[in-house]
Formats: structure tokens, C-alpha cells, sequence
């Protein structure tokens, strides 16, 4: 029985390949995605522990990594610095000034690292990290001396196309002191680079820019030239454990600063950073658990017509003796052996896809140590147990059936396997369509839990019910493609149709692979096209404001931009906003802190919920949900703490409803001020006076901000624009990795036409003889190829869009425009077609290959 | 064409074979299926090949239908010569001037009576000759099966089908390879009085490859084929005249097995 299923492998090599394909692919962005996953981890942990002391002291409530770094004022002085290097408890202690509210240009005047990873800035000191070796590393020139010196990471001066020697265009801070006369400060400064430096031990720094200063020259650029110090790096004595070390420092410590071991900022870096990770492991995994879902179906398909096509040989083996269960075995084990062949070369299509992944994450700046992606024990178990798990289960029917062919059949001169009826699949179907149906109801009128999902598991019940009887659902489809190739290409067409018609199975199941994929990607659209007409929606209802002014990588920038704008001609009003991370009540998350000065509401007309639109003094405006959070109502006090501990009491003077103009928490700059905050925009709203030429207007505030990439100025709908973009990013993001579904599913198709054109080998001949040129041979292959592919698409788009409208429906509040992107819709119909044509290519050219003679041959 | 095979000039030549080669396999292993077939096809007339198993009388078919081409010789089709053509010329030269009746197979399973009859046709893009196509059913008996699918009717009928799909094009010349070879007795009257009658009343030319002396004495001519050569030919024959030559080809493929 062995040797038979060999010799079937052995004789079915091209099939078992293109079957094996599916495999290979869904276990290679399986095995990708988790390699890269970890490489990622891996990545980051590495910068976490090689960059972490034994212990810091920092600003109370503080946490470094989220910090923004503008416009805290809370500092240390070296003496308190010399007196926490003279306790016993401490070998080291270096003053550090670390912040990201720098950023450089590159040669051609454009921001490094613009929406991406951060620009960190600091003063070189020699502390090691937690492992004892040095933090950063030298790899070219010098160390930073003079105050107008710096070094910058490899990476980072080879993508703003700087070298050692160079002048380095930077943007300051946008954070000066209130009153301060750097007003008038430029927008830029020139550095000199001196030096590379990047971490040490060569990890990367998964995407950020390292700016490293003289202490001096952080000073400088940071601190106004105070010689002091925003934190200090400490290092344990011999013997003395980290906690001893905080312990000791503690004592000495000034206000407002607190010594945290390294250990626990690794901690909370990682967990920080742990969120990110896990948000784009669970987002790349979703896709790799649809591909594979699709290719097992595609094995399915494949069996099932390879079972179907040897009817008669299995009958043989029954009537000489074989059992059922060898049978079914020698179907099973061939299912086996491709899904180890297809697992193994699918763990180095996986790799292979770690590192494009990696190398385009690295293009957005993002870079990943290549050292890191390898294929750990765990990808490969995970990818062969899951390789030969679903090539198990979607082979599993297939076999039962085959071991359900009688030894009679062996004897019968019509080998076709008559399809069972349909009704009992169909009628199981149709109840399980009105079980969904009733499930995602429930979501859409809100039963208990989350709505979301109870529309997702409906709509997974719906996905796959119409997957299973699809031959029965997509029949209207078929019928109506025949209809049109008839009309259009005469009998070649007919005979197209009729081809996709006769197994409304194999078609149907053919077609589910490609319906899945669409499925999604009809969904994700109408959810992406309503999230873009509510963006319009409130941004035409909402941002009454004639430009807005903001910075695209969320810097602060300086006042004076402000200032200079309210002097353009045309120009009546300019609303600043600050915004500052604080701790409101008992947070451990800190929230934003929005500040704004009096002409906010003279420029936006907040919906009230109850109090007054104004605030000042210790005032504070907050919307509905942030009043729910925390229980509050009008003349309520919030405490909200500033770092190093500084707790302002606010008075609540009126609440919102939610919108998306003003913060959850709206206070006047004063606040800011009481919390040490120095003083910076993040954006800043202006209306024109009446009679004025918006697009000359606009044409010089943008002017007056061209040479500093930090700020961007949009009218009304350049900003929804510029949301809107960021939504089809995404959505694009999400359609290209649903791209690897689809062309799984496109295998698929290639599959069953190559295994249905072996099979009509006679008819083929046949038609040959009777008078069907090549060409046309072709054209029916293909025209067979597109219906499938249609089908699949219509199927799919019309269920994803019904599930994309309830889920919509389902979001109604937040979510309040729906729109059905009726252009990509059919955009996506006309994809299916060429995709359709596309697999159609093999198949057709093996069929027009075919001798004519060979069909004749009676066997 | 230099040289032209002798025969009923007078009636017109349908097909003809010039010295057919046709061999299969490399060097050592080499089989001559056709070992040099010269042989003119009248127009009008009802020819029967005949020969053992494997004595090439398919291959003499194919090679003269247009669905293989010969190692080395020519085959005319209604004035055209077969040698150097490409296939798409071949594709149309087997929809416009070639019939088809196989022993098995004939039909595409999708279509129906009708759509298979009028298959070659409809490839052309040709109309239909509605009083031809309703004298070819009646001859063949098969008006109230029209809409039946191929699984929906007998094999006798279906090998009537094929029939009328074959003669309906009003090809030049009908190739049917054993057409009534997997039928009962009754059947294969049934075909086989059809096909005369299109010889007789439609002045069809219809050749036909068969093992069944019953079979050959409805045709007016039987060439008798032994390994890959044409050994003799028989008109108008009779049953008995058959069997008789039939065993005369019987004896001498043994004598020369024997040695
Ligand atoms: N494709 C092929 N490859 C190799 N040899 C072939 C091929 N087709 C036919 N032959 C050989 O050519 C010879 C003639 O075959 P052909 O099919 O013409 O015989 P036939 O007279 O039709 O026999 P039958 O009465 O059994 O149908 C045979 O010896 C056969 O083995
Ligand atoms: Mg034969």
C-alpha cells in the first residue's frame, strides 16, 4: 500500500507540486511572520538591555519612555550629581540631558525619521549598561567636544546623506521659557558631525536617530546653557545589589526626583514597547492564519478531484482486496508527505520573507538586525504541526471518500463520480446563514459584550457557510457568466460556461478560496470609505477653522511661529495649543493635557453637554467620556501631576460632548505653567477676517514655514486629506497582505483548471478534431478560468460588503457616515477577471499542447 | 503531385494517400504503423479499411483526417495536400472538409443532441442549412432526442448523433473508426444502414475503419491492410467474399509467423 502512495506522488509530481504551493505559501508567511516577530522582539530587547544602567535617577512619575521630552524643567544640579557619585553604594554617577524634541534635516532640507521612530538626543557620558560593557560605540570619527559638535548613528547619517565632517541642519526645540527672549530664535541650526556612533554591539536602533552631544552642548541646546541636569545614570558599586543602589541614592536624592533600578525601566520599556509588538505580531498573524485557511482549502479542492480522477484505480484496489481504511490511509499519507515537503520549503520561503519584511520595515526607517532572523525551534514545530495539521484535516474528507468508492465502480465504463445532491449541504447551509445572520443581528442591535464582536463571529459562520455551498450560491453567477461569454464568444464561451457549470463543487470550492481573501477585502473597504466620509463629515462640521498649523511627527514648536503667522494680512485670529503628558487622579497611564489659549473658542464652537465653552485660570474643560472616567461633574476638582511630582488642582468648568477638535482634558496655559511645563505649540488654529484671500493667505503662512519640514500648514481639506491618506495607508497595508491570500487562492484556480483540463483530455481532443482552433481552445480555458475567479469575487465582495455595513452599523457612534466604495468594488471585479485570465495562462497553454490523437485514443 | 495512383478517375478523388510513412519509436524499437499507402478514396462512395490489429488502419486514417501528421508522404483532402500545413490551417481544413464518427467518445458531455450535432458549425461560425439539417435527423431518427444530453441516451444513439454531427457540415469526406465497435447487433444496423443511406441518397463519401465482415459488406469497396501496407481490395463485396479474404489474410500473417 506504501510503495502505491509513493509511486502516486512519484507519477503526480507537477500536481503535488502546484497542491504543495498552497503549503509552501500559507506556511511561509507563517513561519515569516513569526520569525519576524521575534527578530523584532530580539531587536529591541537588545537596545532595551544594552541601554539601560543599573539604575537612574529621574523626574517623579516620569516614565522615560514616554515621555516627549519637551518642556520639562525639572532639573538636577552637578552637586547633587557629586554627592550621589560620593556614596559608598555607587561606583559611578553621570549627569545625563536625554530628549526627543530635536530633529535633524537631511541634505535636502527634509525631516529624518518624519511619523516615524523617534530622534533621541543626549550628552555622552561613559556609563556601562546593565551588562557592564558601554552603551554606545564609536565607529568613525571622534566623540562630540565643542557645544556645536555631534555624532549621529550610522544608519541615520547614511539616510540624511550626511558624513563625517559635514554640517548638520537640526531643528531645535520648539520649548522656550515663558517671557524668554528666544522668541526671535531661528527655526534651524547648523552642528558639525564629528562621529558615528551608534549602540553598542551592532543592533541597530530599530529605526530611531541617535543625536549625541557634548554634556556642554546638550546643555546648551536643551537646558539654555544651565549647567545641570535633566537625569543621572548610576552604577553600582561591587557587591551592591540595584536595589541597594536606589535605596541609597533615594536618600540623597533632591525633590521631585526618585532612583528606579534598571531593572524595573527594562521593565517598563519592554512592556511598552511589548504593546507595539504584540499589536503588529497579532496583526501580521491574522493575515498568515487566512492564508493558511485558504490554502487548506485549495488542498482540499485538490484531493478531492485527485480522489475524484481515480475512482477507478481506488475501486481496483478495493475489489483486489484492499480495506477502507487502507484506502483511506494511502490518501492521508500522500496528504502527509506534502505537507512535510511543502512545510520545509515553506520555513524558507518564511525566511525569506522575514527578511523582505524587515528590509521594508527598514525603509520606513524601522531597522531589524538581519543577525536576529533565523528560524527558531519554535517556528519550525509551529510550522510543521500546523502544515501538516490542516493538510490532514482538508485532506481528511477527501479520503473518506475515497474509501467510500465501491469495487463495483471499477467496472463501470462512466468513471465520472456523480455529484451527491447538494440539497442536504444547501439546507444545512441555509440555516447556518440564518444562525449568522441572527448572531451579527445581535451585534447590530447592540446585545451585551462587544458588538464588533458578535458581527466578527457571525460573520466567520457566514464565510464559511458560504464557502461550503458555494456551488449552489454561486450558481446565479455562473449561469449569468455563461449567458455573456455565449453572447459574446459564441459556442467557445458556452462551452466555457458549461465546463464551470458541470462540477459545482469543484468550482464552488475554488472559487471560496479567492471568496474568502475578497471577503476581507470588501469589508476592510467599506469600512475604510465610511472612515473617510465620517473624517469628511466631521472635519467640514467640526474644524471650523480656515488653516490649522501642525507638526506631522507631533513635535512642539516654538511660539514665535504663532506670532509671525498673526501678522500675515488676512489673518484675524490665531489659536495656540500646547499639549503635555500628565497623570490625572490616580493614573498610572498618563493622559494628554491639552492647552490652549482664549481664542479657542472664539474659533471652534464646542457642542456642550453642560457649564461654559471658556475656561481660565485653574478651569478645565473636558468632553463626556473623560467626565464618565472619572466622575466629575461642573465644579468638580481633577488633580492632574506634572513630572516630578508637581500636582496642579483644576476646576472643571464645563464639559463637552466628544469631538475631535478639542482634547478629553482642556486646560489654559497657566496650568501648564503651574506644572513647570516650558512653553510650546503642538498646533495652532487660525481664521481669517472676512473678505480675505484664503488661497493668498494660505500661500504665505505656508511661506513663512517652508524651510522648517516640523510644521505643515492645511486648510480644511488638506487636513482631512492628510487623514485620509493615513487611513488608505493603512488599508492599502492591509490589502497587500491580503495580496498573499489571493494568490494563494489563484494557485488554486491553476490547479483545478490543470487537474479538469487532464481530465476532459478526450473532450479536449474531441473538440480539436471536430474543429476548435488552439486559440479558441485557449479562450475556453480562460473564459472557464474567469468565471471561477468571478464568481469567487462576487461571492465575496457581496458578503464582505454586507459585513462591512453591519460592522458600520455597529460603530454607527464613532463610525457615523457609511460608504460603499462602489469604484473599488468594481475595481476589484475587474482585478478578479485578470487574475482569472492570469491562471488561466498554464492551464490553457497545457490543454492547446494536447494531441489531438490522444484524446482518441480509447483507453 | 507527380504521380497520380490509378482508380475511377472519372468519379473524382475525395481523399488520397501518396505513399503514407508513418513510424513510431527511435532506431532499434522502431514500429512502420504505415510502410508506403498509396490509395485514391472516390467521392460518393462507401470505403471499409480492414486488417489484423495493429495493421495500421487507424494510423492511415489520421493520416489522411488531419489529426497526425505522417513521417514521410502526402495526404490530399478534397485538392488540398496536407504536408506543410500548420495547425490552424489543419483545424479549419477538419471543420470544413472532414467528418468524424470515433468508436467511443464522440460527444461533449455538456452539450446537447443538437448542440453537439451542430458543433462544427457553430466553430465555424457557419449558419445552418435548416432542410439538410432536418433531412440528416430524420435519416438518422433522432428529432424527439434533440434536447437529451450525451448521458441521457443510449450508446447506439449517441453513435447516431456523432453520425448526423459528422455529416451535417456536409464535409468533403467522413472518417468513422469503428463506429459501431461497441454496439449490440441491432445498433450497429442502425448506424450502419444510416451511413449507407447518406452515401446513396446524399452522395456522402464516408470511409470507414472496421473488424466486422457484417459491417464491411454495407460499403462498396474494402481495402484490406496488413502491417502498414495495402494488400488488397474488394468491390461491392458480399459477406462470404469477405470471411474468404479475411482468412486468406489470416493464413499468410500466420505462414509468415511461422517463418
Ligand atoms: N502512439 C503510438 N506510439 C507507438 N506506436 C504506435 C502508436 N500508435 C500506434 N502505434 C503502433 O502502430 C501500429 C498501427 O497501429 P494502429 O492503431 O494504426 O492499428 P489498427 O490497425 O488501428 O489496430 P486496431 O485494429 O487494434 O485498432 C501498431 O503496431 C501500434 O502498436
Ligand atoms: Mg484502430
Amino acid at each position: 500500500m506504501f510503495r502505491l502512495t509513493w509511486r502516486n506522488l512519484l507519477a503526480r509530481k507537477v500536481r503535488l507540486l502546484m497542491s504543495a504551493l498552497a503549503i509552501v505559501l500559507g506556511i511561509g508567511f507563517l513561519a515569516g511572520v513569526l520569525t519576524f516577530s521575534s527578530g523584532l522582539g530580539k531587536t529591541f530587547d537588545g537596545i532595551i538591555e544594552g541601554t539601560n544602567a543599573d539604575a537612574q535617577a529621574q523626574p517623579a512619575g516620569s516614565n522615560s519612555w514616554q515621555q516627549i521630552g519637551a518642556g520639562d524643567t525639572l532639573t538636577i544640579s552637578p552637586d547633587d550629581v557629586a554627592e550621589l557619585a560620593a556614596l559608598p553604594e555607587v561606583a559611578q554617577a553621570d549627569g545625563t540631558i536625554d530628549s526627543q524634541a530635536l530633529y535633524i534635516a537631511d541634505t535636502d532640507g527634509n525631516l529624518v525619521g518624519g511619523g516615524g521612530a523617534p530622534t533621541i538626543s543626549f550628552n555622552r557620558t561613559d556609563t556601562p549598561n546593565l551588562l557592564g560593557d558601554p552603551i554606545m560605540e564609536l565607529t568613525e570619527g571622534r566623540w562630540p567636544e565643542a557645544d556645536d559638535e555631534i555624532a549621529l548613528d550610522p544608519s541615520a547619517a547614511d539616510r540624511a546623506g550626511y558624513e563625517v565632517g559635514d554640517d548638520v541642519t537640526v531643528f531645535p526645540p520648539g520649548a522656550v521659557g515663558f517671557g524668554s527672549a528666544a522668541d526671535e530664535q531661528p527655526p534651524t541650526t547648523t552642528l558639525r558631525l564629528v562621529g558615528l556612533a551608534g549602540f553598542a554591539g551592532g543592533g541597530g536602533t530599530a529605526g530611531s536617530t541617535l543625536v549625541t552631544f557634548s554634556t556642554s552642548g546638550a546643555q546648551a541646546m536643551f537646558l539654555d546653557g544651565q549647567d545641570v541636569f535633566t537625569k543621572v545614570a548610576l552604577t553600582a558599586a561591587e557587591g551592591v545589589s540595584q536595589q541597594e543602589l536606589v535605596d541609597a541614592a533615594d536618600a540623597v536624592l533632591p525633590d521631585g526626583y526618585e532612583a528606579v533600578t534598571g531593572d524595573e525601566l527594562v521593565d517598563q520599556q519592554q512592556n511598552a514597547i511589548g504593546e507595539f509588538l504584540g499589536f503588529i505580531s497579532i496583526f501580521l498573524g491574522v493575515f498568515a492564519v487566512i492564508a493558511v485557511i485558504v490554502g487548506g482549502f485549495i488542498i482540499a479542492n485538490t484531493f478531492s478531484i485527485l480522489v475524484a480522477q481515480r475512482v477507478r484505480e481506488l475501486a481496483l484496489l478495493r475489489a483486489l482486496g484492499a480495506s477502507r481504511k487502507q484506502v483511506r490511509r494511502s490518501v492521508l499519507v500522500e496528504a502527509t508527505m506534502m505537507a512535510v515537503i511543502g512545510s520545509t520549503l515553506g520555513l524558507f520561503v518564511g525566511l525569506g520573507l522575514a527578511r523582505g519584511l524587515a528590509s521594508l520595515f527598514g525603509s520606513f526607517g524601522l531597522e531589524i538586525n538581519s543577525d536576529v532572523l533565523n528560524l527558531s525551534p519554535t517556528t519550525v514545530a509551529a510550522a510543521y504541526a500546523v502544515g501538516i495539521v490542516v493538510t490532514l484535516v482538508s485532506a481528511y474528507l477527501p479520503a473518506r471518500r475515497a474509501s467510500k468508492v465501491a469495487p463495483v465502480a471499477a467496472m463501470r465504463e462512466d468513471t465520472a463520480t456523480t455529484e451527491g445532491s447538494l440539497r442536504r449541504r444547501t439546507l444545512i447551509g441555509a440555516v447556518l446563514l440564518v444562525i449568522g445572520a441572527g448572531i451579527a443581528l445581535a451585534g447590530v442591535v447592540g446585545a451585551p459584550g462587544n458588538d464588533a464582536v458578535w458581527i466578527g463571529v457571525g460573520a466567520v459562520i457566514w464565510v464559511l457557510t458560504v464557502a461550503a455551498i458555494s456551488a449552489v450560491l454561486g450558481r446565479p453567477v455562473l449561469v449569468a457568466c455563461r449567458a455573456l461569454f455565449t453572447r459574446v464568444f459564441g459556442t467557445t464561451g458556452r462551452l466555457a460556461g458549461d465546463n464551470a457549470i458541470r462540477n459545482p463543487r469543484r468550482t464552488g470550492a475554488t472559487a471560496s478560496a479567492l471568496m474568502i481573501g475578497l471577503t476581507l477585502v470588501s469589508a476592510v473597504g467599506v469600512l475604510a470609505a465610511s472612515m473617510s466620509a465620517t473624517l469628511d463629515d466631521v472635519v467640514d462640521d467640526q474644524f471650523t477653522a480656515d488653516f490649522l498649523v501642525q507638526s506631522p511627527v507631533f513635535a512642539a514648536f516654538n511660539p514665535a511661529i504663532a506670532r509671525q503667522m498673526s501678522q500675515v494680512d488676512g489673518v484675524e485670529v490665531v489659536s495656540q495649543q500646547q499639549g503635555y503628558l500628565g497623570l490625572v487622579e490616580d493614573d498610572v497611564e498618563p493622559s494628554f493635557i491639552f492647552g490652549t489659549d482664549a481664542a479657542f473658542s472664539e474659533i471652534y464652537d464646542l457642542p456642550m453637554v453642560d457649564g461654559s465653552p471658556t475656561f481660565t485660570g485653574d478651569q478645565t474643560l473636558i468632553n463626556e467620556s473623560t467626565a464618565d472616567k472619572y466622575d466629575v461633574g461642573v465644579g468638580d476638582t481633577l488633580t492632574i501631576r506634572f513630572p516630578g511630582d508637581n500636582d496642579v488642582d483644576v476646576t472643571v468648568s464645563g464639559i463637552s460632548e466628544d469631538n475631535e477638535v478639542a482634547g478629553a482634558i482642556n486646560v489654559p496655559f497657566s496650568v501648564l505653567r503651574k506644572g513647570e511645563i516650558k512653553r510650546s505649540d503642538i498646533s495652532l488654529s487660525i481664521n481669517l477676517a472676512d473678505g480675505a484671500d484664503k488661497a493668498a493667505v494660505g500661500k504665505e503662512l505656508k511661506a513663512l514655514v517652508a524651510d522648517f519640514p516640523i510644521v505643515a500648514v492645511q486648510d480644511k481639506q488638506e487636513f482631512a486629506d492628510s487623514l485620509k491618506g493615513q487611513i488608505n495607508q493603512l488599508l492599502y497595508m492591509v490589502y497587500g497582505l491580503l495580496a498573499l491570500s489571493i494568490v494563494i487562492a489563484i494557485i488554486g484556480i491553476v490547479n483545478t483548471l490543470s487537474l479538469s483540463v487532464i481530465e476532459r483530455t478526450r473532450e479536449i481532443g474531441l473538440l480539436r478534431a471536430v474543429g476548435l482552433s488552439r486559440r479558441r481552445l485557449r479562450r475556453m480555458v480562460t473564459l472557464e478560468s474567469v468565471t471561477i475567479s468571478v464568481m469567487g469575487a462576487v461571492l465575496g465582495l457581496a458578503l464582505g460588503l454586507v459585513i462591512g455595513v453591519l460592522l458600520q452599523r455597529s460603530l454607527r457612534d464613532d463610525l457615523t457616515a457609511l460608504a460603499i466604495p462602489l469604484t473599488s468594488l468594481v475595481t476589484f471585479l475587474l482585478v478578479a477577471v485578470v487574475f482569472g485570465v492570469l491562471a488561466a495562462i498554464v492551464p490553457a497553454i497545457r490543454a492547446s499542447r494536447m494531441k489531438v490523437l490522444d484524446a482518441i485514443a480509447t483507453e | 503531385m507527380s504521380e497520380r495512383p490509378t482508380g475511377e478517375a472519372a468519379r473524382g478523388v475525395a481523399a488520397s494517400a501518396h505513399d503514407l510513412v508513418k513510424t513510431y519509436g527511435s532506431e532499434e524499437a522502431e514500429v512502420r504503423a504505415l510502410d508506403g499507402v498509396t490509395v485514391d478514396l472516390m467521392k460518393g462512395e462507401f470505403t471499409a479499411i480492414m486488417g489484423p490489429s495493429g495493421s495500421g488502419k487507424s494510423t492511415l486514417m489520421h493520416c489522411l483526417a488531419a489529426l497526425d501528421t505522417p513521417t514521410s508522404g502526402d495526404a490530399v483532402v478534397d485538392g488540398t495536400g496536407l504536408a506543410g500545413l500548420k495547425d490552424k490551417a489543419l483545424t479549419t481544413l477538419r471543420r470544413e472538409k472532414v467528418g468524424f464518427v470515433f468508436q467511443a467518445f464522440n460527444l461533449i458531455p455538456t452539450l446537447t443532441a443538437r448542440e453537439n450535432i451542430l458543433l462544427p458549425l457553430d466553430l465555424a461560425g457557419r449558419k445552418v442549412d435548416q432542410a439538410w439539417f432536418d433531412a440528416v435527423i430524420d435519416a438518422v431518427g433522432l428529432r424527439d432526442r434533440l434536447s437529451h444530453r450525451p448521458s441521457e441516451m443510449s450508446g447506439g444513439q449517441q453513435q447516431r448523433v456523432a453520425c448526423a454531427r459528422a455529416l451535417v457540415s456536409q464535409p468533403s469526406i467522413v472518417f468513422a473508426d469503428e463506429p459501431t465497435g461497441n454496439l449490440d447487433s441491432t445498433s450497429s444496423a442502425e448506424v450502419l444502414g444510416f451511413l449507407r443511406r447518406s452515401v446513396d441518397e446524399f452522395g456522402q463519401t464516408i470511409v470507414m475503419v472496421t473488424h466486422d465482415p457484417v459491417a464491411a459488406s454495407y460499403t462498396d469497396r474494402i481495402l484490406f491492410l496488413a502491417d502498414g501496407r495495402i494488400v488488397d481490395e474488394l468491390r461491392d463485396p458480399d459477406r462470404d467474399a469477405i470471411l474468404a479474404k479475411m482468412a486468406g489474410l489470416q493464413d499468410l500473417a500466420t505462414a509468415k509467423a511461422a517463418g
